[in-house]
């Protein structure tokens, strides 16, 4: 299900490193991010958990992951 | 939490207060055996943990084995208070001079421990404090200094007892103010604390309540006792909302959102922080509100317990409503609550706009909690509303 308040979009061109997944992984506090298959998928139940701490933006190139606030849309 | 007084006197035994011989019984058999260990009189009483065992006949002397099983047999069936006996404490009878009263207590107004003493015990101490203020005092003591004997000395002394009385008395009032402090209880009560007619001092009935957030501080005394992680030892049974509550606080370790109590009112409350909790409560029910519930929700519980935790309280029969309400935060996040409540609402197939009758829930995080409130048109207020007037509000759109 994808949040209601929170959503989380991965730049295509990172979306397959593992490395960085593997990183996403362990910044994200409440486990948005999970490796998967040599990438990293959005675990959705976990979406309006997003503390908006910027972790994972801090962990990526700038401008790969989006996070939107859906409320102020 | 409270333990049974067999739990209480085998703490007391531990600290070395003064006690008779019993044994703990759980059959007729046993109960002669007791009877016939103990040799002679014996007075047995039911274990449960409400008070007015005597006046519900669960109290009883026998003079011989057979009399004491029989006794048991009666006893055990009677149910007080919605509680049926656990067990049934057998007791050596003692030959009762004069019968003290002995509580330490906290003073919430005076954030100290109360030290509660009079001369005329084994009945209600509140009708004694009425019809006889001067055989009660009332001492309190710091928590933190060290403790000397002298302040129970003082308590004692302050009712009119003296000489030999009042040396023999001091230690035992001072053992149960450490045993107090030592296992972070609520209530360490005896009564009545009796003087025999040999002229001894011996504990006939005790009552402790341990703090409840303590327990894991004191596991091993728990174990001990036998008393397991399941028993919640509260007044009367959990509530299967009581028990849904519980699993919703257990889901993850980030905050608190949980600790429901039940109520038959009609306004669903999701309050908390500090202290905040029973001051709406208060406010609420001030304000011609009936309460669904009490809980509690703090130390920034994830938006899926907040979101649970506003499922079960709108579950219940003829709650349309909730009222969501806190001190001023610091360590929760309003925008994080604000997202459990509003997405509470919408999985319980509810608007809630309509459904959440005020948010005020000043704070950490608190404009980004009022955009979400905004986007979906709930009321809420900042910190120059008070408590009590939220709580208005929220009653009032109940009428």
């Amino acid at each position: 299900m994808p949040g209601l308040f929170i959503d989380v979009t991965i730049a295509p061109e990172i979306a397959k490193d593992a490395a960085i997944a593997r990183k996403l992984e362990e910044v994200c506090p409440v486990g948005i991010f999970a490796a998967d298959d040599g990438g990293v998928k959005i675990v959705e139940e976990n979406l309006d958990e997003c503390t908006l701490c910027d972790l994972c933006l801090d962990a990526t190139p700038k401008g790969s992951i989006e996070v939107t606030k859906l409320y102020e849309s | 939490m409270r333990f049974y007084e067999y739990e209480s006197k085998a703490l007391f035994r531990k600290h070395r207060l003064p006690l008779g011989e019993s044994r703990v019984v759980r059959s007729a058999d046993e109960a002669r055996s007791a009877f016939e260990a103990i040799g002679g009189p014996v007075v047995l009483k039911s274990q449960v943990l409400s008070g007015g065992r005597m006046k519900a006949g669960a109290v009883k002397f026998a003079d011989d084995a057979d009399e004491a099983a029989a006794h048991f047999e009666s006893i055990l069936p009677i149910v007080i208070g919605g509680e049926s006996a656990r067990s049934v404490l057998v007791e050596k009878k003692s030959p009762v001079a004069q019968e003290y009263f002995v509580a330490i207590t906290w003073d919430g107004r005076a954030k100290r421990p109360v030290l509660v003493f009079s001369d005329m015990g084994g009945i209600d101490i509140e009708e004694v404090a009425e019809t006889h203020p001067d055989h009660v005092s009332k001492t309190h003591f710091s928590s933190i200094l060290p403790l000397s004997p002298y302040i129970a000395k003082e308590a004692i002394g302050a009712t009119g007892v003296s000489g030999t009385a009042l040396n023999k008395l001091t230690p035992v009032v001072f053992e149960l103010m450490k045993i107090f402090l030592d296992y972070d209880l609520t209530l360490a009560e005896i009564n009545p604390l009796a003087r025999l007619e040999d002229g001894s001092f011996i504990v006939l009935d005790g009552h402790i309540d341990m703090e409840a957030e303590a327990r894991g501080g004191h596991k091993a005394l728990l174990d001990e006792l036998g008393i397991g992680e399941e028993e919640t030892r509260q007044a009367r049974p959990p509530t299967d909302f009581e028990i849904a509550g519980a699993r919703v606080n257990a889901v993850d370790h980030r905050g608190v959102a949980g600790n429901v109590v039940e109520f038959d009112g009609n306004l669903g409350l999701v309050i908390g922080a500090g202290g905040g909790s029973l001051t709406l409560f208060d406010a609420v029910r001030k304000h011609g509100g009936k309460p669904a519930n009490y809980c509690e929700i703090g130390g920034n519980p994830s938006v899926n317990k907040a979101k649970e935790l506003t499922k079960l309280i709108l579950s219940k029969p003829g709650v349309e409503k909730i009222a969501v309400m806190m001190n001023v935060v610091s360590n929760t996040r309003v925008d994080i609550v604000a997202r459990g409540v509003v997405k509470g609402c919408i999985e319980s197939g509810k608007d809630p706009a309509k459904t959440i009758a005020i948010f005020r829930i000043p704070g950490a995080w608190e404009d980004e909690g009022f955009k979400i409130l905004r986007k979906y048109g709930v009321e809420y207020c900042d910190r120059s509303v008070s408590m009590y007037d939220a709580a208005g509000r929220a009653v009032a759109k109940l009428s």
